[in-house]
């Protein structure tokens, strides 16, 4: 099977302290994986690095676009990177009042993104939007209402619908269940677990926690020091981990 | 077993050691120099004292544990594959179609139902999911799961009803080899022998099995061969 990202040598430095160094990995179509490692490891600076939204002082990210042309991502005018994040990528942040409009309702939240597509038609985005609201378990009697009027994590749940309503290629994700009460991050993992497999996502998703990782990631890249130290099957490394670093990690765990 | 039969792994030189590097770089020897055939149709069942590295060996052939040294060469949809060499997507792909591995306890999936966790890997293969819970449906009952348990979430089931669910979750892809670490051990006498009659069909339908069955009447009633394993002297 062929890639759909390939990321090569990347590098991105914050003056003289290392944002991430010498990275390189490929992702395959329907594939989710997650770059794990403690704060300050590189995991958020690699994933903007990638997703484009940080420029790299080295290395290459190559995209594999829907017509099956390859994209060298630097060589991209502004325009044409935004083209892709609106027409074929998606990105979920830790916080989701960073990825959601909160002056607007949660209908139209979803319905923006169809409508930068060119869908124009009234009844059938609000139809939409409310399909979509309901897939993610949100009462689609809401959709009128703000976001700020949700709890964290129904507001994160309907960043997930906004960023899914496009059917992304591919999702970049930053801490999805970071910050949210146990039970309300379960349903989340449940719910994202289900719409990866559903819609076939090729997926980058940074945790702290293995126990995310174990659960939706099928490959798994330990960071530290803004390097990658391990990266293999996931439950490889959480069962069999080879650095010391990696081991470092799964062993402060108390249940992965 | 005769020469016809169609070898399916071969383990050769095999071994496994574990650097603790939080624990002063400590090594532990698990494995070493361990050859091993499996064919398709037979049934061989590790023996041993505990510390043998019997549940080590499994997991090093399902690619769970990477092997310090030798082959794990499993054969894949008609060619060979060392799993010690192979690349992270090439052991999904021999996972999916073609080594099964079930252990003694079931990874729960927070709000997934029983059903769906049993119906999983066929639907991972592209199988339409109502085909895919009628065969799951089809293995919890033969199981003896009651039907009032299948929508239900099985973190709160017993553990003989866990095991039981991941049984059924680890037969109902036919796949040509099946390493199984102790899948009956909560089980009863009545629930054991339905688990031996499905080996049993496994092995008929042409699957290889490799298991470990501290039981001896289970032991005795599913293997065609044993395969002794001692613990490594300290070096």
């Amino acid at each position: 099977m062929s890639a759909l990202l390939q990321v090569r040598q990347l590098s991105l430095h914050y003056g003289q302290r290392v944002g991430c160094e010498d990275v390189s990995f490929d992702l395959h179509p329907g594939e989710l994986l997650c770059i794990v490692g403690e704060s300050g490891s590189g995991k958020s600076t690699l994933l903007n690095a990638v997703a484009a939204q940080l420029t790299p002082a080295a290395g290459s990210v190559r995209y594999r676009q829907r017509n099956g042309e390859w994209l060298e991502l630097a060589a991209l005018s502004e325009a044409d990177r935004r083209r892709l994040a609106r027409e074929e990528w998606g990105f979920v942040t830790q916080n989701p009042r960073d990825g959601l409009r909160l002056n607007v309702s949660a209908g139209a939240n979803v319905a923006e993104r169809l409508m930068a597509l060119g869908m124009r038609h009234y009844s059938q985005l609000r139809q939409l939007a409310s399909h979509w609201l309901e897939r993610v378990e949100i009462d689609p009697s809401r959709i009128d209402d703000a976001p700020t009027s949700f709890s964290g994590g129904m507001q994160q749940r309907l960043q997930i619908a906004r960023t899914l309503v496009t059917q992304p290629r591919l999702v970049f994700m930053d801490e999805p269940t970071a910050g949210l009460d146990v039970s309300v991050q379960a349903r989340i993992l449940d719910l994202l677990r289900r719409l990866v497999n559903e819609l076939g996502l090729a997926a980058v998703m940074v945790t702290h926690d293995l126990a995310v990782a174990r659960l939706l990631a099928a490959r798994t890249m330990v960071m530290q020091r803004g390097r990658v130290v391990e990266t293999g099957l996931t439950d490889q490394i959480l069962d069999d981990p080879q650095h010391p670093y990696t081991q470092l990690l799964v062993s402060s765990v108390l249940t992965t | 077993m005769s020469t016809t039969t169609t070898l399916m792994l071969e383990l050769r030189g095999l071994n496994k050691s574990f650097q603790l590097h939080q624990q002063q770089g400590a090594r532990l020897d698990v494995l070493r120099g361990l050859d091993l055939q499996l064919h398709a149709g037979e049934c061989v069942v590790l023996s041993g004292p505990s510390g043998a590295g019997k549940s080590s060996l499994l997991r090093v052939i399902y690619a769970n544990y990477r092997p310090s040294r030798g082959a794990v060469r499993v054969r894949h949809q008609d060619r060979w594959l060392d799993l010690a060499k192979a690349t992270p997507h090439e052991v999904l792909d021999v996972r999916r179609h073609t080594l099964g591995y079930v252990s003694q306890f079931l990874r729960v999936i927070p709000r997934v139902p029983a059903l769906d966790i049993v119906a999983e890997p066929l639907v991972e293969l592209g199988l339409d999911m109502q085909q895919a819970r009628r065969r799951a449906a089809y293995l919890l009952d033969r199981l003896n799961v009651p039907e009032r348990l299948w929508q239900l979430p099985p973190g709160t089931f017993s553990g003989g009803e866990q095991q039981r669910v991941n049984i059924a979750r680890g037969l109902i892809v036919p796949r040509p080899i099946l390493l199984l670490d102790e899948p009956t051990a909560s089980l009863d006498a009545d629930n054991r022998a339905i688990v031996a009659e499905l080996l049993a069909e496994a092995r008929g339908a042409g699957s290889a099995v490799l298991g470990i069955f501290h039981d001896e009447d289970m032991r005795d009633r599913v293997a065609t061969r044993l395969f002794p394993m001692q613990a490594l002297e300290a070096a």
